[in-house]
């Protein structure tokens, strides 16, 4: 006797719990196990892109805050540098600081994101989510005294930033770094060595570190691969250079891994903004030279900074006008999915969602 | 730092057949696009290059020709390095996909296709990306009117 | 009340009419009484856990309709009855809507069997404890009735699923009951509870206490076993489909599922009313079961879910040798020690934490040991420094 087996397909999205946002996988399963995928983009598309050729050079950080919605501030830093780079604008040191410290806040923010969702695709019911979404709303309380915004930020300029820091936002500053060590401790000592989160990540989705590489990935995603490459030691931007800390890597590759790297970023982050806390000193914010209406030099560029999904890189094409000719956008979660098929044909349902959990996307930058 | 590289040495570090094929112009390194494929193998693979990181495939439509700007990225020597392409025309514009060599390059291929028409011969998955099949147009197109 | 008093109290009511009327009408007074005092208990519990929840989720709850949000399930109910009843249109209409209403009375129907207090219960039932396992077995041909018949693909895997964890969890949890029953010799749940009189079982029986409590927890599918319903996989498995009443029966009998869970393991292995000083054994009866609902409440809170693989593994692989090998020192101390119950205590409790040490080490993922990462030779980013 033989039995047959019919091969199901199955909508993961647009609608679905855990596809962090509108992203869609067409996937066919026979049982349990995953036989094929194939993700279909486009339901966030806005055409960026098209957009900014349409806008002056200052009037696209407000397109930026729309990619990567969690994690504003690092576009922001991304597009600035890239328009610096073009123009060639001088960067006044406080500004500088001010950025690092603000874009490493947004890295803590968007990795406690990460990590929150990761366990609620693994089926804890919200209490880590919630552990880490009590700290997250404190940096968007900074955030709020920064710029009066909490998500969408369009705090940087080209050639600083757009006001300097009120006098509260220090304070709470000190009281955040004062506890987030601690805080991020105890969601550890929930979720590490929590037996069902290992046996349910460990070894799951396994990527060599050929593979990423030859993938493009980039940011956590590489580092878990055993990969050191981070752009802020291997092109440093910034003040990034001044800066003493380390870069984590994971041991396999696995899921676990890449939670594990996020984890060890924060506290990366945390060191790095009480160097920058310490050695910020008082001066402009703003490179008053910098027009309001940039008229860039026919000319190129491309910039990138390290941010929380990954390598965030604008390519700007200019052709002298006051907008710029092409703008084109790397960006890491869109770039992060190429391996996707790889790690979830054979997989089982439940892994297929942790894994797409781990790589950590936002919709508007996957769709731009 | 990472390394800009240097066009002419890149050039000559180049097979002979091939280092024809490539010019230098306005400071950028140009090569023709039938062998756009066969350069990106050599630089993926010369032991003096390893560019073994794709950063980004970018398309420019610069109304007479368009332009397919390859940012590569050697992790190893922490250098990298712009290759571009220039393909004339308005119409059935077609390059080798690099796809076999970076997988990376898949969803960047397609999204140009799918924004600026330009055809990936030897893709696995040749398929509009952003936009649904049956759009007329390719968007990021300068002549594109909604 | 038990109801050989109301049908004493009918008949002395209503002397007129013959003894079969006044049984049946007896019965309905008592069904109606346990189902609207149940559906007011579950109501009741929904705010309950919803508070809890959000406790260890450092958030509030619902507060604002009532004290405390104490009204919130009345507007929960009045806002699904006034919902749409949807029919997929695939459906297949009458399993689509028997499911829900055979899944609640089950639900009911188990209830009727717990001795609440010292001498009252809700019928008689010699064989009440395999009354009770088979009736809630039925829950898993019913959650396979409404899986397959919304004709949706999320639902029928969550209904495969189900069938196959809940027939597999079935086993280990009739197998674990099996001491109790030795050591009362009786089925009957009154009886169980008089023998635990002296000491209650889960001193005695820590290993079946705790494969009970596991299996119980597998068999409402609740946290870390809620791959049934399994939201972030399968949006919500079984009642996809299920808008306005049918949704809120399955709601329902899911939030009296624990409770009744509760009650049972009090009875099984907490000794259910019995309690010393002069205070009811209801009392103590409903302070046993509380304590156990808040700590399902707190498994619910803190745990991920498991694989599916994983989880059938852990029925045949862990929990059916531990309910065997407590039926077999629960055996052979009934024949050698007899009612010696300090020695039985060590013995017991030594023979669990083995098992649970033996366990770990073999089928678990041992203690984490990150190990040192080596960096690929792939990429050196301090190469031009």
């Amino acid at each position: 006797m033989s039995i047959n087996n019919e091969l199901v397909t199955v909508n993961f999205g647009p609608q679905h719990p855990s596809m962090h946002g509108v992203f869609r996988m067409r996937v066919t399963l026979d049982g349990e196990s995953i036989v094929d995928i194939e993700p279909v983009f486009g339901y966030l598309h806005r055409g960026t892109e098209k957009l900014a050729e349409e806008r002056t050079y200052v009037q696209i950080v407000t397109l930026t805050d729309r990619l990567d919605y969690v994690a504003s501030m690092s576009n922001n830093l991304a597009y600035v540098s890239a328009v610096e780079k073009l123009c060639d604008i001088e960067v006044p040191k406080r500004a500088s600081y001010i950025r690092v410290i603000v874009a490493e806040l947004q890295r803590i923010a968007s990795h406690l994101m990460a990590t929150g969702f990761l366990l609620q695709d693994l089926g804890a019911f919200g209490t880590p989510l919630m552990y880490c979404f009590r700290e997250r709303e404190k940096i968007l309380d900074m955030f709020e005294t920064l710029c009066g915004a909490r998500i969408t930020l369009s705090y940087m300029r080209p050639g600083g930033v757009f006001q300097d820091t009120p006098d509260e936002f220090w304070g709470q500053l000190d009281s955040f770094m004062g506890t987030i060590s601690d805080q991020i401790s105890e969601l550890e000592s929930l979720i590490t060595g929590n037996e069902i989160v290992l046996s349910r990540t460990r070894n799951i989705g396994i990527l060599k570190p050929e593979e990423v590489i030859n993938g493009s990935l980039s940011g956590p995603m590489l580092r878990a691969s055993r990969v050191k490459w981070d752009l802020r030691k291997a092109n440093p931007y910034e003040v990034y250079d001044e800066l003493d800390f380390d870069i984590p890597i994971g041991a396999t590759g696995d899921t676990f891994d890449r939670y594990l790297i996020r984890v060890k970023e924060m506290r990366e982050s945390i060191k790095i903004i009480n160097q920058c806390v310490s050695l910020i000193k008082p001066g402009p914010v703003r490179n008053e030279d910098v027009p309001l209406v940039i008229r860039a030099p026919e000319n190129e560029a491309y910039a990138a900074v390290e941010g929380p999904k990954g390598e965030l890189g604008f390519y700007l094409v200019s052709d002298g006008g006051i907008s710029p000719y092409r703008c084109k956008i790397r960006a890491p979660s869109f770039m992060n999915l190429s391996l996707l098929r790889e790690m979830a044909i054979g997989t089982k349902v439940g892994d297929l969602i942790v894994n797409f959990g781990s790589i950590d996307i936002v919709l508007g930058e996957v769709d731009r | 730092m990472t390394k800009i590289a240097d066009n002419q040495i890149v050039i000559k570090l180049l097979p002979k057949d091939l280092s024809e094929q490539t010019y230098i112009s306005d400071k950028h390194l140009y090569v023709k696009p039938e062998f756009i494929y066969e350069l990106c193998k050599e630089l993926q693979n010369n032991p003096e290059t390893q560019y073994n990181y794709l950063k980004s495939i970018s398309a420019v439509d610069y109304i007479e020709y368009f332009e397919i700007v390859y940012h590569l990225d050697s992790l190893i020597n922490n250098s990298s390095l712009v290759l571009k392409t220039k393909l004339f025309g308005r119409s059935k514009l077609s390059v080798k996909s690099v796809t076999s060599l970076w997988k990376g390059a898949e969803l960047q291929e397609r999204e140009i296709w799918d924004l600026m028409g330009i055809y990936f011969e030897d893709h696995p998955n040749m398929k509009r990306i952003l936009l649904w099949e049956g759009f007329e147009g390719h968007p990021l197109r300068k002549d594109f009117i909604k | 009340m038990s109801f050989n008093q109301l049908n004493k109290f009918m008949g002395d009511l209503l002397p007129f009419l013959p003894d079969s009327l006044l049984f049946i009408m007896s019965g309905i007074f008592m069904a109606a009484g346990i189902c609207t005092t149940l559906i007011g208990i579950g109501s009741v519990y929904t705010w309950f856990e919803r508070r809890v929840l959000a406790k260890f989720q450092s958030r509030i709850g619902p507060n604002r309709w009532g004290p405390f949000g104490l009204l919130q399930p009345i507007a929960d109910a009045v806002k699904l009855m006034l919902k749409e009843d949807i029919i997929p249109r695939t459906a297949d209409k009458l399993v689509f809507i028997a499911a829900p209403i055979i899944f609640l009375a089950t639900t009911l129907m188990v209830y009727s069997f717990i001795p609440l207090g010292e001498d009252s219960q809700l019928g008689g039932g010699n064989v009440a404890l395999l009354f009770v396992l088979g009736i809630t077995s039925i829950n898993a041909l019913t959650v396979f009735m409404a899986g397959w018949a919304s004709k949706n693909k999320y639902a029928i895997l969550g209904s495969i699923r189900a069938v196959a964890m809940l027939i597999s969890y079935e086993v280990p949890m009739a197998v674990s009951l099996m001491g109790v029953v030795m050591m009362s010799e009786s089925l009957s749940l009154v009886g169980i509870t008089k023998s635990q009189s002296t000491i209650p079982y889960i001193l005695i029986q820590p290993l079946g206490a705790m494969t009970f409590m596991i299996a119980a927890i597998a068999e409402m599918s609740r946290a870390p076993f809620d791959m049934v319903e399994s939201e972030s996989e399968l949006i919500g498995g079984y009642i996809t489909e299920y808008a306005g009443m049918k949704f809120a029966a399955f709601q329902l009998s899911e939030f009296l599922a624990p409770i009744f869970t509760s009650a049972f393991f009090t009875v099984l292995f907490l000794g259910g009313d019995s309690g010393f000083s002069f205070i009811p054994g209801i009392f103590w009866f409903s302070i046993k079961t509380f304590i156990v609902t808040c700590i399902l409440l707190w498994f619910r809170s803190t745990w991920p879910r498991l694989r599916i693989d994983q989880i059938m593994g852990f029925a045949w692989k862990v929990l059916m040798p531990a309910a065997i090998l407590n039926t077999l020192l629960i055996g052979l101390e009934i024949v050698f020690i007899g009612e010696n119950y300090l020695l039985q205590i060590i013995i017991n409790f030594l023979a669990a934490s083995l098992f649970i040490y033996f366990i770990a080490n073999v089928l678990g993922q041992k203690r984490l040991v990150l190990e040192k990462p080596v960096p690929s030779e792939l990429a050196n980013m301090d190469a031009n420094r």
